[in-house]
C-alpha cells in the first residue's frame, strides 16, 4: 500500500468560466479568469516555492517565496495573489528572484528549529532544500525557539517554536471552520499564532482539526504522529459519526491508525472535519471492545466466551424455538444506521427470508421515519433534495430543529460561510442555539417557539405566504397537482391559521412570523435545513409536509441554493432507510404489498414474502411485554439507551427469550442479551455509507477484523443456521445485489464508486453519475402533492404536576449514547449530561447553578447536574442524552409521531427538584395492563386527529392503518378495543377495513 | 477687540490656553478666537490682534509675557519687544504660497461663516453643479497626487472607483498621520476641518459615494474633537446628511479613531482596522478602489489631497497645475523638523530646493552646529547629507536622488548624529511597528537591526554589510507593502551618503 497524495494547487480553483490564456517560463497556458498565477503555473507542472498558500484557503501573500516577474510590470509580486491576465508573460524564475526567495528563506531559518519534530512533514526545510538554502548567515539573532508548547488538547500540540507565523490556521479557523478561535498576537517579529490569549483547551477551540491540516510545520501535530511515527501507507474511507459522511484518508503505519485526514476530494466535506471524525476514531481499538462471541442462559448469568459456531447455533436454536412455539412472527431484527448499507441489507434480508417475516425495522424509526413519511407523501421519495454544496448557493436559510454547530459541523462550516457571504438565517428552535449569534453569524429572525409547535409555526409562516400574495404561482402551476394546492390554500387560508391566532400556542410574535414569512418568500434562493427538532414530535410527519408544502408554494426546489434537506443523524441513516429497514418496505422504498416488488425478491431470494408489514420497533416492544414476541437480532442499536420511555424497553426486552446483540461494546442493550455476537468498526468495515444528500461512500477497511469475521458474515452464518443458506465474499458482491434487485441503485458498483469517488443515488441508466440534485424539472411522483397539516397540539402538556417541557439535544464532543465518543478523549469537553433551565425556574425552585436536580416525567425519574442559562426560555429545559448514567429517555414518554412512531423525545413534561446527591439508581415505573392495546387506542385516534377533517377522513385513517399496522395490531384493534374510547372517525375506519377487501 | 490665540495643539503644548486665559482675565471684554497656528512653530504661541490695520503679530508669547502686552496696549498695536509687526507681512509666512493651508491659522475654525467668508464651499457648490465625470476630470487635469506619500494621481483613482460597481462606496480619510517630524493633517484638521469636509463631499460626489471616514490617530485628540464638532457643524447646516446643500446628493463622515499602530496608515491595514479586524495589510489586488472597506470601491486619499480639492474645484485645475514642476504640480505642504532653528510648515510650489527649505527658512540647526543630515519623508525616508543640499523638493527629483518625498517631513540633524545608530533605529521602528504578516519585515527588520548592530561593533564589518545589503534587497523587492519595502531606503541612503559611519570604528 502506498500514500495517497493529494496535490495542492496553493490557491482555490477559480469560479468564473471565462477563460484567459498567458505564458508561464515560455509556456502557454489556457485557465479560467482570475485563476491565480500559482495555480495556472502548477497545473502545466511548475512548482513555484509557498509556504503561506494552500488551496483550501483564499491567497494571503504573506510568505514571498511565491514571488514572479511579470513583462510590463514592476515590481516582483506574489504569485499567489495575482491574478492571470490575458496576453501576460510571467517569469517564475530568475537570478533575482532567486536571490530573494533565497534571502527570505535565510530569514526563516534564523527562527526555525534546525530538526522538526515532524522530520519531513516540515514543509520550511523541504522548500529550502528545494530553493537551495542550508543554513542562514544569520549569526546569535533573537529568536522564539525557546517557547513553550501548548499540550493542553487532546489531539493535537502547538508548538510555536516550528511556527513561521504564516497564518494558514488561523486564516483556516476563520474561512474554513469559521470559529475564529485563532489569532496573531502582537505586531512585527513578536507576532505570534495565539489560540487568543489562552491555551488551547481554554479557548473558543472545537478541535475541528482545520489549523492541524493547514499548519505547514509541526507547529500544530497529532499527538499522534509524534507518539506513533509518520504513516507509511493510506487508504480512503468515510466517517461513521453523523450523517455529513465525511471522506477521509485513513493514515496508516502498518496496522495502526496515526491519523485520519479529511479528504479535499470528498464531495461532502471537501477537506473539513470535526472533532469527532477528525480525532475520536481511538473506541476501535478500545480495550472495552468484545472480540469473541459470548453466550448466556439468562440475562442474571455471567457471560461465556464461545466459538463463533456454538453462538450463532445457540442463537438460531432459540429462534427456532420460539418460532416454533409462538408463530414465525415471534421473532425479528433491527438493523443499524451505523453498519453498511451491505450489512444493513443482508440483515433485513435475513428477516424477510430466514426469519420469513416482515418483523424489521432500524433506529431510523427514532429519528427520521417522519422524513421518510412526509417527503415521499409530498414529494414523492423519502431523501434531501440537494447536495451540501447547494447551501452557498442560498440567499435565505431556513433552519428548524436543528443545531448543525453540534451534531453536523461541517455542514455548519458551510452554512456559516453561506451567511457571511450575506445569506439571511432563519432559525425555528425553542433555544438559542449558537448559530442564532455566533462571531461572524447572526440570525435575520429566531422564532423561539415552545417545543411542540411547530405545526403551528410552519403554518402560520405558510398563512403569511399566501394571504399576503407571496405564493409562487409559476412553479405551483408547472409542477405540483393543482387540486391538492386548492384544498391546501383554502385550508392555509383559514383565519385559525394566521400567526396572530397561532401566537398563543407557539408564543412567536405574529410580526416576527410575518416578517420571516416576507424574508423567505421574497429569497431569490430559499433552502429548508431541519434535523431531530422537527420530527420527534407527535406531530412529525406533519411538521415534514408543511416544510415540503412552504417549499413548493414559494418555488424553492429543483435548483441550486433551495430546497428541502433533513440533516440526518447518523452516518448511513439515509442507508440504513434506503435499504428495506422499514417493515413496510422493500429496498428502494417500495411497499410490500405490491406484488411486483415482491416478486422481484421473490425470483433472487427463491423465497415468498410475507405481503403485509410487520413490526414497529414501538410494536415490537408492546408484543414483548403482551408475550407475543420473544426472540431479536439488534445490530449496533443500544435500545435500551436510545429508546424512549427506558422503563417500557426494559420490560420489553426482559420479557424475551432470545435477545441477540451484535455490537462493539456491552452496552445497555447487552444487559438483556442471550447472545452477544462482536460487531466491526468503521475502520474494519468493507462497504458503504450513505449520507444525508444521498451520496455512497465506499468504506474501506484499514485493518483486519477483529473478530476474525465480517459483519455481514455473522449474519449470514445465523440465516444459514436458521435453514436460509446465505453468504458473500465481498461488500462488493453484497451490493451488485442490491443494484440487481433496486431501481434506484441500478448504476451503483464499487468499481463505479472508486471510479468516481461517490455516488449520489438514484444512479441508474437515465443518471449514470448520480443526482446530486432531485425533483429539478418533476418531482419524483410526478407533480408536488400538497398535503394539508392541521395543527393538532401534542398531548404531552405542561400541566400543574409537570409544568415544565424538556427537550433534548446533543453537545459536538459527543455523539448519540456516547458508546464511541465516551471511549474516547472527547470527554476532556463533556463528561456528563446537564440539565440546562432558564434562571427565573432556577430561582422559583431553588436550584443554584451546577447543583444536582431530580428531573421527573409521568414515567420515570432521574438525577443530573443543573446549568442556569437563557440559552433556552422559561418553561423549557433541556439536555442531552450521550451518557446512561444520566438516563435522560427515563424519563421521555412513549408518545410519538401519528403517522411513523417516531418517539416524542423532544417534548416531555417534567418537574425539576433540587436533590442532595447524585444520580443513584434510576427510578423505573412499573408496566402493568396492556400497554399494546394502549399504544393501540392512542395510536389509531391520533391518526384521526391528524388526518384533515373534510374528505372522508376515514378512509384515509383505514388505508394509513392498512399500510402500515401489523395484522394483529388491526386484529385487536377490531376486536379488543372498547369502541368508546376512539375517536367516531376510528370506528369508522375499522368498518371499512372490515368491508373493503382491496386493504386487505 | 478681537485676539487671535491658536488652538493649535502644537501652540498649547508651548502654553497657548494658559496665554488665552491669562488675557481673559486681564481683559474680560477682549473676544478670544481660538484659531489654527499659522504654521511658524517657532513663533508659538502667536498671538494676534485685529487691527483697522490689519492683524498685528506678537511671538512667541508666554503667559507670563500677557501682563507686558497690556502694559504696552497690545490691543491697538502698541510697540512690544515682542511684537512682530502685520502678521501679513511676516516674510517666513509672506514668502509661502498658501494653497491648502490658505485659511489655516486666519479663521476661527469652527466657524462656518468665517469658512464661508474665507472662500469656503465654493468649491462644493461649484461641483454640485457638475457631472461626476467633469469634477473628476477637473481633478485629474489639475495634476493633484496623493500626498500620503505614494503620490498616485488622485483624479485617476476617483476614476476607478467610479467605474467600479458597488453598493455603497466609500471616502476614507487617511488621518493616521504617523510619520515622525509631521504634523500638517494636524494642523490642517485643528485649523480648518470644513475644508477636509468639503473636499470629502467633493470626492464623494465625483464617485458616487454617500459615506465618509476620517480615521484618525488616538494622539490627536484636539483634532479629534475638532473634526467631530466640525462634522456635526455641518450636519445641522444642511450640508451633510441626505441632502447635502439642498441637492438630491447624500453625503455624511463617520470618525474613527486608531489604536496607536503606525502600520494602520497604510491604506489596506487601515482598511482593516475600521472594519475592526487587526490593523493588518492586505495584499493588493485587488485595490481598494475596486474592493476597499467592507469590499466595496474605497477612495483613500490623504487629508492634505482631500483638502486641496475644494480649492481645485473652486479656482479651477489651470490655477492649480501653475505650480510646480514636471509632473510634481501644485503646492507641497513641507513640515520642517527635528533639530532646526525655525520649525513649522512651510508651503510652497514643487521644486523649492532643500537648501530653501533648510536654511532660508529653517535658519540652520537649532543646536547651533554645522547641520549634518536630513531625512525626507518620514521614517522610512532617506537621509540627504550637505552634499545634496541643492536637491529640488519634488517627486521625481527626490526619486533620482535616491530618496521620496513621502508625506513632506523634513528632519535636520546636525554634526552629532550616527547614521549607523540611525540606520538601526530604521530596522528597531520597523520590527516594532511591521504588522507582522509578510516575512522579509516581520523577520528581516529585526535581522536588519541585529547586523548593523554587529556592523557598529566591528563584527566581520564587509560580511555584515553585504548580508545587510542583501537583506535590504529582498526587504524592498519582497515585502507586501511600504512599511517593509521602503525600511531600507534610510539605511541604504546612510550607507550610501555617510560611509564613515559603518566602517565599524566607534566614535
Amino acid at each position: 500500500m502506498t500514500m495517497i497524495f493529494e496535490p495542492d494547487f496553493g490557491t482555490p480553483a477559480s469560479e468564473k468560466l471565462e477563460q484567459v490564456s498567458l505564458e508561464i517560463d515560455g509556456r502557454s497556458i489556457t485557465v479560467a479568469a482570475d485563476t491565480s498565477i500559482m495555480r495556472a503555473a502548477l497545473e502545466v507542472g511548475i512548482d513555484i516555492p509557498k509556504l503561506c498558500s494552500t488551496d483550501r484557503l483564499k491567497a494571503f501573500g504573506s510568505c514571498r517565496l511565491c514571488i514572479i516577474q511579470v513583462d510590463g510590470r514592476n515590481g516582483t509580486p506574489s504569485s499567489c495573489t495575482t491574478p492571470v491576465a490575458e496576453g501576460m508573460k510571467v517569469a517564475t524564475k530568475s537570478e533575482k528572484l532567486d536571490r530573494i526567495r533565497k534571502g527570505v528563506m535565510e530569514l526563516y531559518l534564523s527562527d526555525h528549529p534546525a530538526e522538526c519534530a515532524t522530520g519531513a512533514e516540515c514543509e520550511v526545510h523541504a522548500v529550502a532544500k528545494k530553493i537551495g538554502v542550508a543554513t542562514s548567515r544569520y549569526t546569535t539573532p533573537e529568536t522564539h525557539l525557546d517557547l513553550a508548547k501548548d499540550e493542553s488538547n487532546p489531539y493535537f500540540t502547538f508548538d510555536s517554536t516550528e511556527c513561521i507565523v504564516c497564518n494558514r490556521c488561523v486564516r483556516a479557523c476563520d474561512e474554513v471552520q469559521g470559529t475564529f478561535a485563532l489569532t496573531i498576537e502582537n505586531r512585527g517579529f513578536e507576532a505570534r499564532v495565539s489560540s487568543s490569549g489562552t491555551s488551547f483547551i481554554d479557548s473558543e477551540c472545537v478541535s475541528c482539526g482545520a489549523c492541524v491540516q493547514a499548519c505547514p510545520t509541526g507547529a500544530l501535530t497529532e499527538k499522534t504522529l509524534l507518539t506513533i511515527g509518520p504513516p507509511t501507507s493510506s487508504v480512503i474511507t468515510t466517517c461513521a459519526y453523523c450523517g455529513v459522511g465525511c471522506s477521509f484518508k485513513a493514515e496508516m503505519r502498518g496496522d495502526e491508525v496515526v491519523r485520519m485526514v479529511p479528504l479535499k476530494a470528498g464531495g461532502a466535506n471537501e477537506g473539513h472535519s470535526c472533532v469527532k471524525g477528525r480525532f475520536a476514531y481511538g473506541y476501535a481499538t478500545h480495550s472495552d471492545r468484545i472480540t469473541k462471541p459470548m453466550i448466556r442462559a439468562s440475562i442474571n448469568d455471567p457471560w461465556k466466551e464461545v466459538s463463533w459456531d456454538e453462538a450463532i447455533t445457540y442463537a438460531s436454536d432459540g429462534l427456532k424455538r420460539i418460532q416454533s412455539e409462538s408463530g414465525i412472527n415471534a421473532i425479528g431484527g433491527i438493523t443499524s444506521s451505523r453498519c453498511t448499507n451491505e450489512e444493513v441489507f443482508v440483515v433485513q434480508k435475513m428477516v424477510r427470508a430466514a426469519f420469513g417475516n416482515n418483523n424489521v425495522d432500524t433506529c431510523a424509526r427514532v429519528c427520521h421515519s417522519p422524513t421518510g413519511y412526509g417527503l415521499g407523501q409530498t414529494f414523492g421519495t423519502s431523501a434531501g433534495t440537494q447536495d451540501f454544496e447547494s447551501v452557498e448557493h442560498s440567499d435565505v436559510i431556513m433552519l428548524i430543529g436543528a443545531n448543525p454547530t453540534s451534531a453536523h459541523p461541517v455542514f455548519a462550516s458551510r452554512m456559516k460561510q453561506a451567511i457571511r457571504k450575506g445569506a439571511k438565517l432563519i432559525v425555528i428552535d425553542p433555544r438559542v442555539i449558537p448559530l442564532v449569534r455566533t462571531p461572524g453569524v447572526e440570525a435575520a429572525h429566531h422564532l423561539q417557539l415552545m417545543p411542540g409547535t411547530n405545526v403551528a409555526v410552519i403554518n402560520a409562516l405558510a398563512h403569511v405566504i399566501v394571504t399576503e400574495g407571496l405564493i409562487k404561482r409559476d412553479f405551483v402551476e408547472a409542477r405540483c397537482d393543482a387540486q391538492s394546492f386548492k384544498e391546501w390554500e383554502e385550508f392555509i387560508s383559514l383565519p385559525e391559521n394566521s400567526p396572530e391566532s397561532l401566537e398563543a400556542s407557539s408564543r412567536v410574535p405574529a410580526t416576527q412570523i410575518r416578517a420571516a414569512a416576507y424574508l423567505f418568500a421574497n429569497a431569490r434562493n430559499g433552502s429548508i435545513y431541519y434535523g431531530l427538532g422537527v420530527t420527534e414530535h407527535s406531530q412529525g410527519s406533519t411538521m415534514v409536509m408543511g416544510i415540503a408544502n412552504l417549499s413548493m408554494a414559494t418555488g424553492n426546489i429543483g435548483r441550486k441554493g433551495v430546497g428541502v434537506n433533513p440533516l440526518r443523524g447518523q452516518n448511513n441513516v439515509q442507508g440504513s432507510c434506503d435499504m428495506g429497514s422499514f417493515p413496510h418496505e422493500l429496498p428502494g422504498y417500495r411497499h410490500i404489498s405490491n406484488p411486483d416488488t415482491r416478486k422481484i425478491f421473490n425470483d433472487a431470494w427463491g423465497v415468498e414474502l410475507q405481503e403485509r408489514p410487520g413490526m414497529r420497533i414501538p410494536n415490537m416492544f408492546d408484543a414483548a411485554i403482551a408475550g407475543q414476541y420473544r426472540g431479536m437480532y439488534v445490530q449496533g442499536e443500544d435500545i435500551a439507551q436510545s429508546d424512549p420511555n427506558t422503563s417500557h424497553v426494559h420490560a420489553a426486552l426482559r420479557a424475551m427469550d432470545m435477545v441477540i446483540v451484535q455490537d462493539l461494546f456491552l452496552n445497555e442493550t447487552s444487559k438483556f442479551a442471550h447472545v452477544f455476537l462482536p460487531g466491526t468498526s468503521f475502520l474494519e468495515k468493507d462497504g458503504t455509507f450513505t449520507n444525508a444528500e444521498r451520496r455512497i461512500n465506499r468504506v474501506r477497511p484499514v485493518m483486519k477484523s477483529k473478530t476474525g469475521k465480517s459483519e455481514f458474515e455473522v449474519t449470514c452464518d445465523l440465516a444459514t443456521a436458521m435453514g436460509y443458506p446465505m453468504s458473500y465474499e465481498s461488500g462488493a458482491q453484497i451490493m451488485d445485489e442490491i443494484a440487481a434487485t433496486t431501481p434506484t441503485f441500478s448504476g451503483v458498483s464499487f468499481a463505479k464508486l472508486d471510479e468516481l469517488g461517490s455516488i449520489q443515488w438514484p444512479c441508474n441508466e437515465a443518471n449514470p453519475q448520480g443526482t446530486p440534485m432531485m425533483h429539478i424539472d418533476h418531482f419524483v411522483r410526478g407533480q408536488g402533492q400538497f398535503m394539508k397539516t392541521p395543527y393538532v397540539p401534542t398531548d404531552e402538556k405542561a400541566t400543574r404536576k409537570f409544568p415544565l417541557l424538556l427537550t433534548t439535544g446533543r453537545v459536538l464532543s459527543q455523539y448519540n449514547v456516547g458508546a464511541q465518543t465516551r471511549r474516547t478523549k472527547n470527554n476532556i469537553w463533556h463528561s456528563e449530561d446537564i440539565l440546562d433551565l432558564h434562571e427565573s425556574d432556577a430561582q422559583l425552585r431553588g436550584i443554584a447553578d451546577g447543583s444536582w436536580v431530580k428531573l421527573a416525567s409521568r414515567v420515570g425519574e432521574t438525577i443530573m447536574k443543573a446549568r442556569i442559562t437563557d440559552e433556552v426560555p422559561a418553561g423549557v429545559v433541556y439536555t442531552t442524552f450521550h451518557f446512561p448514567e444520566s438516563g435522560a429517555n427515563v424519563i421521555t414518554t412513549d408518545f410519538s409521531d401519528w403517522a411513523t412512531n417516531c418517539p416524542e423525545y423532544k417534548v416531555t413534561a417534567v418537574e425539576i427538584s433540587p436533590s442532595i446527591q447524585g444520580p443513584g439508581e434510576m427510578i423505573e415505573t412499573h408496566i402493568g395492563g396492556d400497554p399494546q392495546l394502549d399504544s393501540i387506542i392512542r395510536m389509531a385516534n391520533q391518526i384521526a386527529a391528524n388526518v384533515p377533517a373534510n374528505n372522508a377522513p376515514e378512509i384515509q385513517v383505514a388505508h394509513h392503518i392498512v399500510q402500515f399496522w401489523t395484522p394483529t395490531m388491526i386484529g385487536r384493534l377490531r376486536n379488543e378495543v372498547d369502541h368508546a374510547l376512539l375517536s367516531p372517525i376510528v370506528v369508522r375506519a375499522i368498518e371499512i377495513t372490515l368491508m373493503t377487501n382491496q386493504y386487505l | 477687540m478681537r485676539v487671535f490665540v491658536p488652538g493649535d495643539s502644537a501652540a498649547i503644548s508651548v502654553g497657548a490656553d494658559e496665554v488665552a486665559t491669562a488675557i481673559a482675565q486681564l481683559d474680560s471684554t477682549v473676544e478670544i478666537i481660538r484659531n489654527g497656528s499659522r504654521g511658524a512653530l517657532w513663533l508659538e504661541t502667536l498671538v494676534e490682534v485685529q487691527t483697522p490695520s490689519g492683524r498685528i503679530a506678537f511671538g512667541p508669547v508666554t503667559p507670563a509675557d500677557v501682563q507686558s502686552l497690556f502694559d504696552a496696549d497690545f490691543l491697538n498695536g502698541g510697540a512690544h519687544p515682542l511684537s512682530l509687526g502685520k502678521t501679513e507681512e511676516i516674510e517666513w509666512l509672506s514668502s509661502q504660497e498658501r494653497v491648502t493651508f490658505a485659511r489655516v491659522g486666519i479663521i476661527d475654525p469652527l466657524s462656518l461663516e468665517d469658512y464661508r467668508a474665507h472662500g469656503g464651499l465654493i468649491g462644493l457648490r461649484k461641483a454640485l453643479k457638475l457631472s461626476h465625470e467633469v469634477i473628476i476630470n477637473e481633478v485629474t487635469e489639475s495634476g493633484l497626487r496623493g500626498r500620503g506619500g505614494a503620490g498616485f494621481p488622485a483624479g485617476i483613482k476617483w476614476r476607478t472607483v467610479a467605474q467600479s460597481f458597488g453598493e455603497q462606496k466609500y471616502i476614507c480619510c487617511n488621518a493616521d498621520e504617523g510619520d515622525s517630524g509631521t504634523f500638517a493633517d494636524r494642523m490642517l484638521i485643528e485649523g480648518d476641518p470644513f475644508t477636509l469636509i468639503e473636499g470629502m463631499t467633493i470626492a464623494g460626489i465625483a464617485v458616487g459615494a454617500t459615506k465618509g471616514i476620517v480615521y484618525i490617530r488616538s494622539e490627536y485628540p484636539y483634532a479629534i474633537a475638532t473634526l467631530r464638532k466640525a462634522i456635526e457643524i455641518a450636519r445641522t447646516s444642511d450640508w451633510l446628511g441626505s441632502r447635502v446643500l439642498g441637492t438630491t446628493h447624500a453625503f455624511d463622515i463617520e470618525v474613527r479613531v486608531g489604536a496607536g499602530s503606525y502600520v494602520c496608515g497604510e491604506e489596506t491595514a487601515m482598511l482593516e482596522s475600521i472594519e475592526g479586524k487587526r490593523g493588518v495589510v492586505r495584499a493588493k489586488p485587488p485595490l481598494p478602489a475596486v474592493e476597499g472597506l467592507f469590499g466595496q470601491p474605497t477612495v483613500i486619499n490623504n487629508v492634505l489631497t482631500l483638502s486641496t480639492v475644494p480649492m481645485i474645484m473652486a479656482e479651477g485645475a489651470t490655477a492649480y497645475k501653475s505650480r510646480g514642476v514636471g509632473r510634481s504640480l501644485g503646492t507641497q505642504i513641507f513640515q520642517l523638523a527635528g533639530n532646526i532653528a525655525r520649525g513649522g510648515i512651510v508651503e510652497r510650489s514643487f521644486g523649492i530646493s532643500l537648501n530653501e527649505l533648510v536654511n532660508t527658512y529653517g535658519g540652520g540647526t537649532l543646536s547651533g552646529r554645522p547641520f549634518r543630515a536630513v531625512q525626507i519623508g518620514g521614517p522610512l525616508g532617506a537621509y540627504f547629507s550637505s552634499a545634496q543640499i541643492e536637491t529640488a523638493m519634488d517627486y521625481e527629483s527626490l526619486i533620482a536622488a535616491g530618496g521620496m518625498l513621502g508625506h513632506g517631513g523634513v528632519v535636520v540633524f546636525d554634526d552629532t548624529v550616527d547614521l549607523a545608530q540611525q540606520a538601526k533605529f530604521a530596522m528597531e521602528f520597523c520590527a516594532i511597528e511591521s504588522c507582522g504578516k509578510c516575512t522579509p519585515c516581520r523577520i528581516g527588520s529585526t535581522r536588519g537591526a541585529e547586523t548593523i548592530d554587529l556592523i557598529i561593533k566591528g563584527v566581520r564589518v564587509d560580511e555584515n554589510k553585504k548580508l545587510l545589503l542583501d537583506l535590504c534587497e529582498v526587504m524592498t523587492d519582497g515585502s507586501l507593502c511600504a512599511m517593509g519595502g521602503l525600511t531600507p531606503l534610510p539605511v541604504k541612503s546612510a550607507m550610501i551618503n555617510f560611509p564613515t559611519d559603518f566602517d565599524g570604528v566607534r566614535k
